[in-house]
């Protein structure tokens, strides 16, 4: 389980701003909670994309997960993540116990970063300076990925499998969740459309191929069948292994 | 009524005489007074207590009655039960593994010397229903674990059942040989061939009885059907066809029919990319053979008929309940998905099972269930560490009892739950070696959420989270469970006087 227990301390605003660091180090706020979640998240679907047969409930429930969180922190305007040694001026939230995710919304209410803390800009317009560069984030979440990675190492307080997970990530080329998931199936999609496909293959010129590798029984010739050369082309080469 | 000592007199309780002497007798405490049955066989002062709480309040009270499987050691992973099913009967009780086996108990004819013991499940048949396989053009390998067992009705001396791993349905046949012919004319009694110049006479082979042999023989395969994992199979009410779920179609079959089935429900998005709901269970109404409902890992439940068109892409109705904004979480959607589905005996409710909660619908009320009951309420602080070790996804099936009047679910540390929905009451128990004495009534468990812990209480960090109950099976008709514990199958009877 995770580690448990943290006490929770209220808010000391302005006050011993040095403690309220030393603080934060040892008690994670809520964005970072979430950055870790995330980060779980992504280590999780990555690690279905190395297993022998993907779970896809379980896929499609941890990049739904990750899509959440990435719009949230699209909204709060932190999906570029401060280095803390910024945050000195802006103090580093309150120090929240370690199931702060696991509660209600209500009760995060008065907890999470509001976007202007410590910056001194109305509500209104640090939302409005922050979509630029979140869209963007969005669009190309790989290199925020990399940003968020190499804001990291200025932070304590992570535990070392986590290290190692970042390296993975690092390594692997895909980037955005989609990216990933599309990834993780396109061996099912090629085998759908091959499926499909055998109704519509007499007809092309790579019927014959496609025959010779007919599966035992054929393909339910059903209403639902959605193929076109393009997948069957696609089929046909990871077949015929150009 | 007077205090006093005589046979059975329990001094630390203080008991007393009471009108039927014979049968009864009324204990007082200084916690209250608890009725006792004389003579009953129970091993302790608890068990009385118990027995004795039960009557007062007529809460059914279980009792262990078998438990099949090997004890922790020696337990391979192949002998882990992923699915328990009773016959339509009650009779017969199957039970599929990782491994790909198959094992069906029967339940032996009550005698007449043992009236107090109920019947019990002896094994009938085991056969291998799937094997490990390679799917070469994905380079990945299909599981031969069961995913799940659904009996045919029976219509003549055979059993017939359906069972399924990741990718292909099965059609078993399971029937008793007595009975073998003897006296060919061709072939001698070891089967070999006679020499034809010796055959001199003609005779009519005779059936001579021999040692009851069942054999379990595959009467149709169903492949290559489903790209995506097989997750639900269910049996139609017209006997004549079946349903087979994967995580984005459902498909039709004819029993008779092995290459060709017919594809009902199709949710696959033509980019795979925009895909962010699965199918997670299926069923067939029990009584009308064009209605269907299938539930998604969104928290939601469509019911579909299938006069409307082909492909049932547009339900009849949309079960689901408002998020409750107040509760709403990074988790809030994967505590949702619902994992199991069941219609009631009745047909005019169904039960779904999500991560915490159990929740009984009735089919002409779509926005919101009409019972929702906590299972394990006190995980909802902990799903950060659930979602970390992967129980968060765990499936927990659920079923109704026969009268529809009790529902039983599973949970974590061999804690299973049933809920009365006429009385609202509810109780937790425990399948473990523990309470493994024959007819020992099984104690109500408690998990202790916060504060002081009690004596027989458990605190939710000690629960084990690698011991979960995830496969039940009620008995048709009377109060016999089936509860799967990893390798273990328990078979639990409710007391009987």
């Amino acid at each position: 389980m995770f580690a448990r227990g943290l006490k929770r301390k209220s808010a000391e605003d302005g006050e011993d701003v040095e403690g309220g660091l030393a603080g934060a180090q040892a008690m994670p706020s809520y964005s970072l909670q979430r950055q870790s979640l995330l980060d779980m998240s992504l280590v999780k679907l990555q690690l279905c994309h190395m297993l022998v047969e993907p779970n896809l409930c379980r896929s499609v429930l941890i990049a739904n997960t990750v899509r959440q969180i990435q719009e949230e922190m699209a909204q709060d305007g932190t999906w570029r993540v401060v280095a803390p040694q910024a945050a000195g001026r802006a103090p580093l939230d309150r120090l929240v116990s370690t199931d702060i995710l696991c509660r209600s919304v209500r009760e995060q209410e008065g907890e999470r970063p509001a976007p202007d803390a410590g910056d001194g800009h109305t509500p209104d317009l640090v939302p409005g300076l922050a979509t630029v560069p979140s869209a963007q984030a969005l669009r190309n979440p790989q290199s925020s990925l990399w940003e968020v990675d190499s804001s990291r190492e200025n932070r304590g307080g992570f535990q070392k499998s986590l290290d190692q997970i970042f390296e993975t990530l690092e390594n692997k080329t895909s980037g955005s969740v989609e990216e990933l998931f599309a990834d993780v199936d396109s061996s099912y999609y090629d085998l759908d459309a091959v499926l499909t496909g055998m109704v519509g293959s007499t007809q092309s010129g790579h019927g014959s191929g496609l025959q010779a590798f007919s599966p035992a029984t054929a393909a339910p010739p059903s209403s639902s069948c959605r193929s076109d050369l393009g997948e069957l082309d696609h089929a046909v080469e990871i077949l015929v292994e150009t | 009524m007077k205090r006093g000592s005589h046979p059975g007199c329990r001094p630390a309780l203080g008991c007393c005489q009471g009108p039927r002497r014979d049968q009864l007798q009324l204990l007082h405490s200084p916690r209250g007074s608890v009725v006792r049955w004389r003579g009953q066989s129970c091993d302790s002062q608890q068990d009385a207590l118990l027995a004795g709480i039960g009557v007062l309040t007529q809460d059914t009270l279980w009792c262990f009655s078998q438990v099949k499987g090997t004890i922790e050691i020696g337990a391979t992973e192949a002998d882990i039960i992923s699915t328990v099913e009773f016959n339509h009967t009650g009779e017969l009780l199957a039970t599929g593994d990782k491994g790909g086996r198959v094992v069906i108990f029967q339940r032996e004819q009550e005698s007449k010397n043992q009236v107090h013991r109920r019947g019990e499940y002896n094994v009938y048949s085991t056969f291998q229903s799937h094997e490990p396989e390679f799917d070469y053009l994905k380079s990945l390998e299909i599981e031969e674990k069961i995913n799940k067992i659904r009996w045919l009705p029976q219509q003549n001396a055979a059993y017939f059942l359906l069972s399924t791993n990741d990718k292909t349905v099965k059609l078993w046949k399971v029937s008793e040989r007595d009975k073998r012919p003897e006296g060919y004319n061709l072939k001698d009694e070891e089967g070999r061939l006679r020499d034809p110049a010796t055959i001199t006479t003609l005779r009519v082979p005779v059936l001579r009885p021999m040692d009851l042999m069942v054999e379990a023989t595959p009467r149709r395969v169903f492949a290559n059907a489903h790209t995506y994992h097989i997750n639900s199979i269910s049996v139609n009410s017209d006997y004549e066809t079946y349903m087979s779920a994967d995580d984005l179609r459902i498909n039709l079959w004819n029993f008779e029919i092995t290459n060709q089935s017919f594809n009902i429900v199709d949710i696959k998005p033509a980019n795979m990319e925009e895909l962010t709901e699965v199918i997670t269970a299926a069923e067939f109404h029990p009584h009308h053979c064009n209605s269907f409902v299938y539930s998604s890992s969104k928290g939601t439940i469509r019911l579909c008929d299938m006069r409307a068109s082909a492909l049932c892409d547009r339900h009849s109705k949309f079960f689901e309940e408002p998020e409750d904004p107040s509760n709403r979480s990074f988790f809030s959607e994967i505590i949702s998905s619902i994992s199991d589905v069941k219609f009631s005996h009745s047909g005019r409710y169904i039960m779904t099972r999500d991560y915490l909660t159990v929740k009984v619908w009735d089919l002409n009320m779509e926005n919101r269930p009409i019972e929702t009951y906590q299972v394990h309420d006190y995980l909802r602080s902990k799903l950060c560490s659930l979602y970390e070790n992967d129980c968060i996804f765990d499936k927990f099936e659920c079923v109704w009892n026969g009268s529809d009047s009790v529902i039983m679910t599973g949970s974590y540390n061999n804690f299973f739950r049933m809920f009365d929905r006429n009385t609202k009451r509810d109780v937790t128990l425990e399948a473990s070696r523990e309470n493994s004495k024959p007819r020992a009534i099984l104690k109500p468990r408690k998990v202790c959420v916060g504060g002081k812990r009690r004596k027989d209480e458990i605190s939710v960090d000690s629960l084990d989270f690698s011991k979960k109950i995830l496969h039940t099976a009620w008995h048709p008709s009377e109060n016999i469970i089936a509860v799967a514990a990893t390798n273990n199958l328990y078979i639990f009877q409710d007391k009987v006087n």
